[in-house]
């Protein structure tokens, strides 16, 4: 499973990034980077950010 | 009554002597064949006919026409959408095909609407263009069809071609790509579902309709049938669009151009979004495989030729610029970041530069890639990306004694003028 941000309905607040270090990291214009697959010890923590995010610009993927 | 015989070579543009009448379409390639049964026979045959060329999409995305039609269920009845965009600067098939083969390019959405009991043909061309809006004026005003053709434009930017934002302009009148994280899918108009190809595309396959996929594969490469249009500029003496039979060199291709204007630095392939090849590329074929192992493709069809005294950081830079300008400001990693790596390139194309600098590029390039909505910022990483590899040691050059001698000399890439949006 994957993390995706939808690039056109992020705001970059940030949110996330704050969330889930493990997960993403903000570039250099705040925007989110996705670092690693989602692993099932991750699911909780993804799923929070995926509801967390004012935006709603994250979506977890299974491909 | 003339009887008709396939074209050996040119296929295209075979009728190109003749002018662009639908009379003379006529009399060089005959009615074309049409796959409107009333169940769904014709349909098959139509499926099976892109299959076993296979005819590829020439819009960039070498994406298999089979492929696009297998998306569509049976019962719906899409809007043919005929891309006519051009947003590639350094692209003139459009025009070509609207001057020489119009009807070529009708027959095939046509045959494409018939089959799939489609009412409406929208052909997209961009707003400025006004050579290619008058040939397909012409064309379909001599026609007396029960299917709707009209023209549309959109506005003229380098992302109004992508698929995705063609369609959302057509729908909702915003030239801004959508998000679609699993392509390729499903694009649609109100409620209708939109099957896109390129012009060229349909050329081919009005073609392969009447004189069949033996035919088609008679000429290019086993994994790359058929020719193809590519648009030849830069260095060469007779920047054009040809026809091209795949398989043949790229050092044929510029020799069919004229041949060099002066010594052979390399080539951008692909479009601005596209990859350079380097000084040793002369003997590479032209064809999907060939391309592919060179770490390219070859776009919608286009060749720029770098002669050898320019300077490939300098020509980069101003590409850059310039699709930096083209990103229509949807998505963070877009906006923000085409615009720094502009500015890495600019430093070091024209100051002397450090090496940390240099790594604040290859930074970048991986900050950038693959973050947007669209495919625009990959483009603009690979272009970077190959063209520092290929032309390594005039990096090196440049880091290790500034700005080159050619740094200012006049640009051999076409930079038209962005567009305020
Ligand atoms: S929380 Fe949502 S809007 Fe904010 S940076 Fe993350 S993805 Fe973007
Ligand atoms: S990636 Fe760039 S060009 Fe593509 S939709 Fe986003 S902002 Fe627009």
């Amino acid at each position: 499973m994957r993390l995706v941000v939808n690039p056109i309905a992020c705001d970059a607040f940030g949110y996330c990034a704050e969330l889930a270090p493990e997960l993403i990291h903000l570039d250099e214009w705040g925007y989110p980077v996705i670092d690693r697959e989602v692993t099932r010890g991750l699911l909780p923590l993804a799923e929070e950010i995926v509801a967390a995010c004012p935006r709603r610009a994250l979506s977890i993927r299974n491909d | 009554m003339t009887t008709i015989t396939a074209p050996t070579f040119p296929r295209l543009f075979a009728g190109i002597d003749v002018g662009p009448s639908y009379r003379a379409h006529l009399n060089r390639f005959g009615d074309r064949p049409t796959f409107n049964d009333r169940k769904a026979e014709g349909l098959r045959t139509l499926h099976q006919l892109l299959d076993d060329a296979p005819l590829i999409g020439r819009g960039g995305g070498g994406i298999a026409a089979s492929l696009k039609l297998a998306f569509l269920s049976t019962s719906t009845k899409p809007v043919i959408v005929v891309n006519a965009m051009e947003g590639e600067p350094a692209s003139s098939k459009g025009v070509a095909l609207a001057m020489v083969a119009p009807h070529l390019v009708l027959d095939g959405a046509l045959m494409l609407a018939e089959a799939l009991k489609s009412s409406q043909i929208i052909i997209a061309i961009a707003d400025d263009d006004t050579r290619t809006t008058q040939g397909f004026q012409r064309a379909i005003g001599e026609r007396r069809e029960s299917i709707s053709m009209e023209i549309s434009h959109p506005p003229a930017h380098y992302v109004t071609g992508e698929e995705s934002a063609l369609v959302h302009w057509l729908d909702e009148g915003s030239a801004l790509p959508t998000f679609r994280p699993i392509k390729p899918s499903f694009v649609k108009i109100g409620r209708r579902a939109a099957l896109v190809h390129n012009l060229e595309t349909l050329a081919h396959l009005a073609l392969l309709a009447r004189f069949g996929a033996g035919w088609y594969r008679s000429r290019g490469t086993s994994s790359s049938p058929g020719t193809t249009l590519i648009t030849v500029s830069g260095a060469v003496q007779s920047p054009s669009t040809y026809e091209w039979t795949f398989g043949r060199t790229l050092g044929e291709l510029i020799e069919q151009a004229g041949g060099l204007v002066e010594g052979f630095g390399g080539a951008l392939i692909g479009g601005y979004g596209g990859t350079w090849v380097g000084g040793n590329a002369l003997s590479l074929p032209i064809d999907h495989a060939s391309l592919r192992s060179a770490g390219a493709t070859l776009g919608p069809g286009i060749v720029v030729v770098l002669p050898k005294a320019s300077c490939p950081v300098a020509e980069v830079t101003r590409v850059v610029e310039w699709m930096a300008n083209e990103s229509v400001g949807q998505c963070g990693p877009c906006v923000y970041g085409l615009p720094a790596l502009a500015k890495d390139l600019r430093t070091l194309g024209w100051s002397r530069s450090t090496r940390n600098q240099f790594d604040r590029l290859l930074h970048h390039l991986t900050e950038v890639d693959g973050r947007g909505a669209c495919r625009h910022p990959d483009g603009v990483v690979r272009l970077i990306r190959s063209c520092l590899s290929v032309f390594s040691a005039h990096f090196d050059e440049h880091l290790r004694s500034g700005p080159c001698a050619a740094v200012n000399a006049p640009t051999v890439m076409v930079l038209p003028k962005n567009r305020r949006r």
